[in-house]
C-alpha cells in the first residue's frame, strides 16, 4: 500500500515561489494591453533575486516527494548559480530588445519558467524528475532561441536546437529505462543501492552511456557538440548569453548528481567515459576556433572547451575534483556574462557588429574597455593570475591526484593552443589599425562588463570565500 | 454469460469499425468510424474494471483528438484518391509485415503465463476496496503530485510557446470591437447637412 499522505512541500518552495510568479506574470502581461513588456523584465528580475535570497539563506539536507526531489548545500550552490546567469542574462536583454524594437513580454517569462526547469532536474533525485525538469527547460529554451520569429537564423537556431534537442531527449530517456530495468527503481538512493550490491552489468552500462550522451548534449560537449556554434549564432546576442550561461550550469549539476548519488560505486566505468569527452571537447574546442571570425560562433567553441576543462575534474571522481569544477563553473560564468556583456554593447550605426575585426583598434577609441575584455580574454585563456588559471588549476590538480596524468597533460596542451585565439583578439585590440568607435556602452551592460573584469582580475588575491563555498557544496555529495 | 455476449458485441464492432476507418473513400467517414472505435475501446476498457482509462479515451480522444482530426481533414483538402493510388503493391509487403507480426505474436502469448508474484512487484498495487480512479487520484496527488504538477507546468510552456511563436497581431485586419459599437451615440455616427438645391454636398 503506497502512502497516501500529503508530502512536504517546504523543500520546493523556490520552485513553487518560481512557478507561482510565472503563470502570475503570464496572466499580468496577457491582460495588460500595452508596454507589458518594460516592466515584465524588471518583475522578472525580482522575482528571480527573490528565490536567489531566498535559497542562500536555506540550509541542511532534505528530501521529499517519496524520495524524487533533493536539497542540499551542492543543490543550492548550483541552483544560486543558474540564477545568477539568469539574472545578468535578464539585465542584458533589456536595452538590446528596446534597440530592436521587440515586445513580447513572453521572453522573460519563458527564462523563468527555464529556470525553474533547470531548478527541478539540478534537484532531481530520480529519473523521473530529472526528465521533467530537463523537458521543461528544453522546451523553454527552444521556444527562446526562435523568439525573434521574423528572423530567419532566429528560428534556424530554434529548429535546430529542437530537433537535435528531441533526439537527446530520446537517448537520455532509452538510458533511462534500462536503468530502471536493471536496477529496479527509478530513484537514485536505490540505484545506487542495486549498483553498489550487484556492481555493473552490461545492460546498466549501456543505460548508462545512453544517460551521459543525453547529458553531454546540453552541455555540448563533443560529440553531442554540433548545434552549438549555430545556435549560438542565430539566436539573439542576449538569448546566446544566457545559453552560455545557465542551462550550461544547470546540466553540469545535474551529472555531477547522477554520477555522485546514483552510480558511485561503478566510478571506474564512467570514469573512462568522461576522460574522452573531456579530451574531446577541449581538443575540438581549442582547434575548432581558430578559424571563426564571428565572436558568438568563437565564443560557442569556446563554451565547449570550457566545458571540457569542468569535465576533467569530474573525471577525476573524487570531492577535490568537484570542488574544481564547482570553482570552474562559477568562474566561467563571470567570464561569459562579462564577455557577452561586452558583445552586447559591439553597436555600429544602430546595427549589432559580430565579427572580431570590428574590434580592431578598440585600445584607441575606448581603451577602458580594451582593458577589461583583454582582462576576460587572459582569463579565458587560463593566463596567471587571472581567475580563469585558478580555475583550470584547481580541475587539473584534482586530476593529477587522482593518477590522471594524461588527461591532464592533454588539457595543459589544449589550454596552450586554446589561449591562440584569445590572444588574437587581444592583439586586434591594441596593435590593429583602429575600425570605425562603437556606440556607447548601456549602464548595465558596463557595470555587468566591468564588474566581471574586476572579478577575474582580483580573484587570486582572497579566493577563500569562493573555495570555501565550494569545499562546503562538494562536501554535501560524499 | 452477459459480460462474454457484451465483450464479443464491443470487440466486433470495434474490429469493423477500424476497417472501415482504413478502407472507406471518404476521410470524414474515415473519422467518424475513429468515433465509433473509441467509444467501443473505452467501453472494452470499463467491461476490465477499468473505467478511469476508458473514461481518458472519450474525453482525450474523442472529445480533443477526433474533433482535431475533423478539423484538419475538412481544412486540408486531402487528395485521398491519389493517397490510395499505390495500394496494390503496398498491401502484399503489409500483408506480410502483419501476418509475421501476429505470428510472432502467436509465440510471444501462447508461452506467457503471468506469474503470482508480479502483481506484488507493483510499486502501487491496486487496493481491492476503491474504485481504480479514486485509488488513482489517491497517489496521483499524493505520492506523485510532483511529477504531476511538473508535466502541468511543462505542457504550459508548450502552450505558451506554441502562442509565441505564431500568434500574430495584424494590424490590417478589422476587428470587431462591441463595446465601443454599444457606446457610439447617433451624434459621432451621423451628421446633419443642410444641402442647397441644385450644389451636391
Amino acid at each position: 500500500m503506497p502512502e497516501t499522505t500529503i508530502p512536504s512541500f517546504w523543500p520546493a518552495l523556490p520552485e513553487l515561489l518560481l512557478a507561482l510568479g510565472a503563470m502570475a506574470l503570464l496572466m499580468l502581461g496577457a491582460f495588460r494591453k500595452s508596454d507589458a513588456g518594460r516592466g515584465m523584465f524588471g518583475l522578472s528580475i525580482g522575482l528571480l533575486i527573490f528565490v536567489g535570497v531566498f535559497l542562500l539563506f536555506g540550509t541542511g539536507k532534505e528530501v521529499t516527494f517519496g524520495g524524487a526531489f533533493a536539497v542540499d548545500p551542492f543543490i543550492r550552490f548550483m541552483k544560486l548559480l543558474s540564477i545568477i546567469g539568469a539574472v545578468g542574462a535578464l539585465v542584458m536583454s533589456v536595452q538590446f530588445f528596446k534597440n530592436e524594437n521587440f515586445e513580447g513580454f513572453e521572453y522573460p517569462i519563458l527564462i523563468v519558467l527555464a529556470i525553474l526547469g533547470m531548478l527541478m532536474m539540478i534537484s532531481a533525485n530520480g529519473l523521473i524528475a530529472l526528465y521533467l525538469g530537463l523537458e521543461l527547460q528544453s522546451l523553454s529554451l527552444y521556444v527562446i532561441a526562435a523568439i525573434r520569429r521574423d528572423k530567419e537564423r532566429s528560428v534556424e537556431a530554434g529548429l535546430k536546437y529542437f530537433i537535435l534537442g528531441a533526439l537527446s531527449s530520446g537517448l537520455l530517456l532509452y538510458g533511462s529505462s534500462l536503468i530502471y530495468g536493471f536496477t529496479g527503481s527509478t530513484l537514485f538512493v536505490d540505484i545506487a543501492a542495486v549498483v553498489g550490491k550487484e556492481g555493473s552489468s552490461l545492460g546498466l552500462l549501456f543505460g548508462l552511456a545512453f544517460l551521459l550522451a543525453g547529458i553531454s548534449f546540453k552541455i555540448s560537449a563533443v560529440p553531442f557538440h554540433m548545434w552549438t556554434p549555430d545556435v549560438y549564432e542565430g539566436a539573439p546576442t542576449p538569448v546566446t548569453a544566457f545559453f552560455a550561461a545557465a542551462p550550461k550550469i544547470a546540466a553540469m549539476a545535474l551529472l555531477i548528481r547522477i554520477l555522485y548519488t546514483a552510480f558511485p560505486a561503478i566510478s571506474q566505468d564512467w570514469q573512462q567515459v568522461l576522460v574522452f569527452i573531456s579530451i574531446a571537447s577541449m581538443v575540438l574546442g581549442a582547434f575548432a576556433a581558430i578559424g571563426q571570425r564571428n565572436i558568438k560562433r568563437l565564443m560557442a567553441y569556446s563554451s565547449i572547451g570550457h566545458m571540457g576543462f569542468a569535465l576533467v575534474g569530474l573525471a577525476a571522481a573524487n570531492e577535490q575534483g568537484v570542488r574544481g569544477v564547482i570553482v570552474y563553473l562559477l568562474i566561467y560564468l563571470v567570464m561569459t556574462l562579462g564577455t557577452f556583456a561586452f558583445i552586447l554593447s559591439m553597436r555600429r550605426d544602430g546595427a549589432m557588429v559580430e565579427n572580431i575585426d570590428d574590434l580592431a583598434g578598440l585600445s584607441k577609441t575606448r581603451p577602458m574597455q580594451a582593458l577589461a575584455l583583454s582582462l576576460l580574454m587572459f582569463s579565458l585563456a587560463g593566463i596567471p593570475p587571472m581567475a580563469g588559471f585558478i580555475a583550470k588549476f584547481y580541475v587539473f590538480l584534482a586530476a593529477v591526484k587522482a593518477g590522471l596524468f594524461l588527461l591532464a597533460v592533454i588539457g595543459v596542451l589544449a589550454s596552450v593552443v586554446g589561449a591562440f585565439y584569445y590572444l588574437r583578439i587581444v592583439k586586434i585590440i591594441y596593435f590593429d589599425k583602429p575600425a570605425e568607435d562603437f556606440e556607447p556602452m548601456p549602464r548595465e551592460l558596463a557595470t555587468i562588463f566591468g564588474a566581471a573584469g574586476l572579478f577575474v582580475l582580483v580573484f587570486f588575491v582572497y579566493p577563500a570565500p569562493v573555495l570555501k563555498a565550494a569545499q562546503n557544496a562538494a562536501a554535501a555529495l560524499f | 454469460m452477459i459480460a462474454g455476449a457484451f465483450f464479443y458485441l464491443f470487440a466486433t464492432i470495434l474490429v469493423i469499425s477500424a476497417l472501415v476507418v482504413i478502407v472507406s473513400r471518404n476521410p470524414v467517414h474515415s473519422v467518424l468510424f475513429l468515433i465509433l472505435c473509441f467509444f467501443n475501446a473505452a467501453a472494452l476498457f470499463v467491461m476490465m474494471g477499468a473505467e478511469l482509462l476508458g473514461m481518458l479515451l472519450l474525453i482525450v480522444y474523442v472529445g480533443a483528438v477526433a474533433v482535431l482530426f475533423l478539423f484538419v481533414v475538412m481544412m486540408l483538402d486531402i487528395d485521398v484518391a491519389g493517397l490510395r493510388r499505390g495500394i496494390k503493391q503496398y498491401m502484399i509487403v503489409g500483408g506480410a509485415v502483419g501476418v509475421v507480426v501476429l505470428l510472432e505474436l502467436f509465440i510471444v502469448l501462447g508461452g506467457w503465463v503471468i506469474s503470482p508474484e508480479a502483481a506484488g512487484n507493483a510499486r502501487a498495487p491496486a487496493p481491492a476496496d476503491v474504485s481504480n480512479t479514486v485509488a488513482l487520484g489517491r497517489i496521483l496527488y499524493t505520492q506523485y503530485v510532483y511529477f504531476f504538477q511538473a508535466a502541468g507546468m511543462i505542457l504550459l510552456v508548450a502552450m505558451v510557446g506554441a502562442i509565441v511563436l505564431t500568434l500574430q497581431h495584424r494590424k490590417d485586419v478589422k476587428r470587431q470591437n462591441i463595446p465601443d459599437q454599444i457606446a457610439r451615440r447617433r451624434d459621432q455616427a451621423a451628421e446633419l447637412k443642410d444641402v442647397k438645391p441644385g450644389q451636391g454636398i
